[in-house]
């Protein structure tokens, strides 16, 4: 009745590890699941959380995932899983005095990371409107904005989306281990294991986070192909998503879309252990802050004044 | 073993059969768990979507109506400790149904949690061993953990009790007392564990107050034994229970201590607020006043400021705390005032305006009413039910065929 | 939001051209070719090459010599009329005009202060003169908008992809549409 492939090795160790032991309870917990209940089917309405799965697993896993999107959205769907690049924190500089909140970095963003288009209509990166006037104070901040041309006298804009905090209060929040940050910075979430309590929105200083408050509604034709596990594949309904710096995209060496999008080039984005780096040449020469300093979650999102 | 089926199959007999008015009332709750199934169904099939919920308010009716139930259950202890502890007989006699009340709002509060998450169908993956709970980091995950105990505590509790009055036999002592003394701090544990979930979100200031647990707590020994005020009275008149006064003028004495200790601590919110009015007043203005257009909270703050004053007073002048009339009329006060605060009043200004600065005016969808309808009526019934079955065990007349004819009551 | 360039940009640049064209066409500038995939290992920075795209010319108008070549130079400041009167200087306009910039010898090449001519694909080196804290910056990295490798190759943008050099103020852009308000996402 025992479905994982264990080496014997393994299954010696298995009541060790906190991992060990709920696998070997699970199978156990499967054996006797009686009732039409198969160990099979149990196993997989159990699922599992990505960081407990074996390389087996996960491979037949983003197999899996693969046959059911590219059949669902009519294409060839790679579902990817490069791992964090060694020696690679990622940072990300946004700077406020180019910044002219035209919004195309917000729907490059939906395009490139499959968001649901309506219904709920989500976007990962919001760009909020403030008064010169006031400065940073979102009393006075409006997303809803609409004109016939920006930048709009006496106002700038800031936007704003996963800060990938350094201590992120969402990670602490959830309850299952659902999202985590990942070693080259990125703060991911499993679309699998997330329960959809919401904690995690509540926790973000930021607003960063998303719910599918319903089933996404991603256009066959505008479904981009080349997804992440933990970044852009498809997502169902009643779980949380969020910003992942284009993590299908960053691990293998390119920029975010919302970096190549942004018409006045107020985007940078780069490896905060590289002194070269475009996002520390920013902190060493720019005058740099992050959002909700004295929350202390250490975003390794910077905003800065070029000029 | 022969026992215990003749105490199911007699529990059985005495909550499917009674009069017209426990059939109307009965029949009426089961209209509503329908009613709320509907809505369940709805909101399963379409997602969260069918609430009023969204991104800028992303808890809302169904946890305040949890936090409010997890208050009711911890209020139990109030009755707890005075009976077992002091061994003070006229509220020993009915503390049993404060733990009866306990389990029901503890299943209310679970059901409340289950509506309201994404994917209920992932709900093992917080269950220890079985799924991946994120301990000791993650507030929620220590609340289910408390919140199953606190609820095994009461229903061994209430069963071995029940059970043993059954066969007319005492209690065991060395079962129940250590149960009992460790779900007195398990019920300062529930509503603790659930103050902390919002006191520890520093992106949330008008949660990430330090006095927030102790409000939790007075407003919940406020709360719960109105319930059982209520109740009691009811008992008292349909069946042959005997309850005295004195247990129940008791009770509201120590609801009003209860009462002017969470008012003092809402003072001390409001005045540490108001006089400092740092931006984190923004959230504290929109409940007492508005901001701008956005008023949609203002008459509930102030209702529920005025109930909890008045009675406050109706329990502290014993004239009036000994008249049934006004102590009843205490009693329905006390709930809303507590009600409010706890549900609307806790979590929309918390999450209004949101961490961005939007005001989401939100109030809660037909759905939304339907399927917290639900949750209520199913609460109720599982109250009914238990207490259907534990009153004629402590009036002495549901009693296994061998059991001596000496009354046991609790 | 295809356009890897906002309109506004591509008729700057296309502005940006001029030396002995007849007629000015607006176009859009070709897009920057996509990155090659290259293993992660870049070359060290200081050889790096400033991979730039081609400069934003409008069809047909260069070789700029293909008009200017037969005609007799005229250093005079004056405002033009029969050609390039479409032309608006607002830059520092003052003080500058046409051949400060453009070499009046071969019109196919720009001149820095100092006589030496620079090539319009390295025109950057020609704005530095007077804009030396936004080139150091668009060198490094922080000024301007890139495409491509953040660990790798990657494509400059000209400072006149999104400056018309004759008007640089980046021009206003009409937003796309606003989100949904919560409100209004409805079942």
């Amino acid at each position: 009745m025992n479905h994982d492939p264990l080496p014997e090795v393994e299954v010696a160790l298995a009541g060790r590890t906190p991992a060990g032991r709920r696998r070997f309870l699970r199978s156990a917990l499967a054996s006797v699941a009686v009732a039409g209940l198969s160990a099979c089917k149990m196993e997989e309405f159990l699922g599992r959380n990505y960081r407990e799965l074996s390389r087996d697993e996960l491979g037949s896993i983003l197999a899996r995932l693969e046959q059911k999107h590219s059949a669902g959205y009519g294409k060839a769907v790679r579902v990817g899983n490069e791992a964090a690049q060694p020696g690679v924190d990622f940072g990300y500089g946004l700077d406020l005095s180019r910044c002219i909140g035209c919004r195309r970095c917000v729907y490059a963003c939906v395009k490139e990371n499959n968001q649901s288009r309506t219904e709920p209509q989500i976007h990962w990166i919001k760009v909020l409107e403030l008064n010169k006037e006031h400065g940073v104070d979102l009393g006075h901040a409006d997303a809803y904005y609409e004109a016939d041309e920006v930048p709009r006298p006496g106002h700038f804009y800031m936007p704003v989306q996963c800060q990938q905090c350094a201590h992120p209060a969402c990670v602490k929040a959830c309850p299952v281990g659902a999202t985590w940050k990942e070693p080259d910075g990125i703060v991911v979430v499993d679309y699998d294991w997330c329960i959809g309590c919401r904690c995690c929105m509540s926790a973000c200083p930021y607003g960063a986070r998303r719910f599918n408050w319903a089933e996404p509604n991603l256009p066959k034709e505008e479904m981009n192909p080349d997804t992440h596990y933990l970044g852009n594949r498809p997502r169902p309904k009643g779980v949380v998503e969020k910003c992942t710096f284009c993590i299908q995209r960053v691990r293998k060496g390119r920029y975010p879309a919302c970096v190549e999008i942004c018409p006045v080039g107020a985007r940078k984005f780069g490896n905060l252990l590289d002194p070269q780096s475009e996002i520390r040449q920013v902190m060493e020469t720019k005058r740099v802050f992050v959002f909700k300093e004295e929350l202390r979650t250490e975003p390794q999102f910077y905003y800065f004044y070029a000029t | 073993m022969a026992g215990i089926f003749e105490f199911a199959k007699g529990s059985f007999r005495l909550i499917t059969r009674g009069g017209p008015a426990y059939a109307a009332w009965v029949g009426a709750l089961l209209v509503g768990v329908v009613i709320g199934l509907f809505g369940y169904a709805q909101q399963f099939r379409a997602g969260l979507i069918a609430t009023n919920m969204r991104d800028q308010v992303t808890w809302a009716f169904y946890i305040g109506n949890f936090t409010f139930l997890v208050g009711v259950a911890a209020a139990a202890v109030l009755l707890v400790i005075p009976a077992y502890v002091y061994q003070w007989k006229p509220i020993k006699e009915v503390v049993i149904l404060g733990e009866l009340l306990a389990i029901s709002a503890i299943v209310m509060c679970l059901l409340f949690v289950l509506v309201d998450m994404g994917r209920p169908d992932r709900l093992l993956h917080i269950v220890p061993l079985l799924g991946s709970p994120n301990w000791p980091n993650s507030l929620l995950a220590w609340d289910a953990l408390v919140l199953n105990i606190y609820l095994v505590i009461n229903v061994l509790v209430v069963v071995h009790i029940l059970y043993a009055g059954y066969r007319g036999r005492p209690y065991n002592h060395r079962f129940v007392i250590p149960l009992v003394l460790a779900s007195i701090p398990m019920a300062v544990g529930i509503h603790t564990v659930t103050a902390f979930l919002y006191n520890g979100m520093a992106a949330r200031p008008y949660w990430n107050a330090s006095i927030l647990a102790p409000r939790f707590l007075a407003s919940a020994f406020c709360s719960g034994p109105a319930v059982l005020l209520i109740l009691f009275q009811v008992l008292r008149r349909t069946t042959g229970l005997e309850i005295k006064n004195e247990a129940i003028w008791k009770v509201a004495e120590l609801m009003a201590y209860a009462m002017f200790f969470n008012l003092f601590l809402l003072g001390a919110e409001l005045f540490k607020e108001f006089y400092s009015a740092t931006e984190h007043l923004t959230y504290t203005r929109y409940y007492w006043f508005g901001i701008g257009e956005h008023r949609a909270l203002v008459p509930y703050a102030w209702g529920s400021l005025v109930a909890s004053l008045v009675a406050f007073l109706l329990f502290l002048i014993p004239k009036t705390r000994q008249h049934w009339i006004t102590l009843n009329l205490g009693c329905v006060l006390i709930w809303a005032g507590v009600y409010v605060e706890k549900g609307i009043g806790l979590v929309l200004p918390g999450m209004t305006p949101d961490t961005l600065g939007e005001i989401y005016d939100y109030t809660p969808s037909l759905v939304e009413w339907t399927v917290a309808l639900g949750v209520f009526c199913v609460g109720f019934l599982v109250f009914t039910a238990l207490v259907r079955v534990a009153v004629p065990i402590m009036s002495g007349t549901f009693r296994h065929p061998g059991a001596s004819a000496q009354p046991a009551v609790p | 939001m295809s356009d890897p360039m906002p309109r506004q940009g591509a008729r700057s640049v296309a502005l940006a051209v001029f030396a002995g064209a007849a007629a000015i066409a607006v176009a859009a500038p070709p897009p920057p070719p996509p990155p090659t995939p290259r293993p992660s290992a870049s070359p060290s920075r200081a050889e790096e090459r400033l991979e730039v795209p081609p400069p934003p010319f409008s069809e047909g108008i260069f070789p700029c010599t293909g008009c200017h070549a037969d005609l007799p130079v005229n250093r005079t400041r004056r405002t033009l009329t029969e050609m390039h009167d479409d032309i608006d200087l607002r830059h520092d306009e003052q003080h500058r005009w046409c051949l400060d910039c453009h070499d009046a010898t071969d019109r196919d090449w720009l001149h820095l202060a100092s006589g030496d001519r620079v090539p319009f694909e390295e025109s950057y080196r020609l704005c530095g003169q007077c804009h030396g804290d936004k080139y150091r910056d668009w060198r490094a990295g922080i000024h301007g908008r890139r495409v491509g490798e953040w660990n790798g190759p990657r494509m400059y943008l000209l400072c006149v992809h999104c400056h018309n050099p004759h008007s640089p103020a980046f021009k206003a852009l009409k937003p796309e549409p606003r989100p949904q308000r919560p409100s209004e996402i409805r079942r």
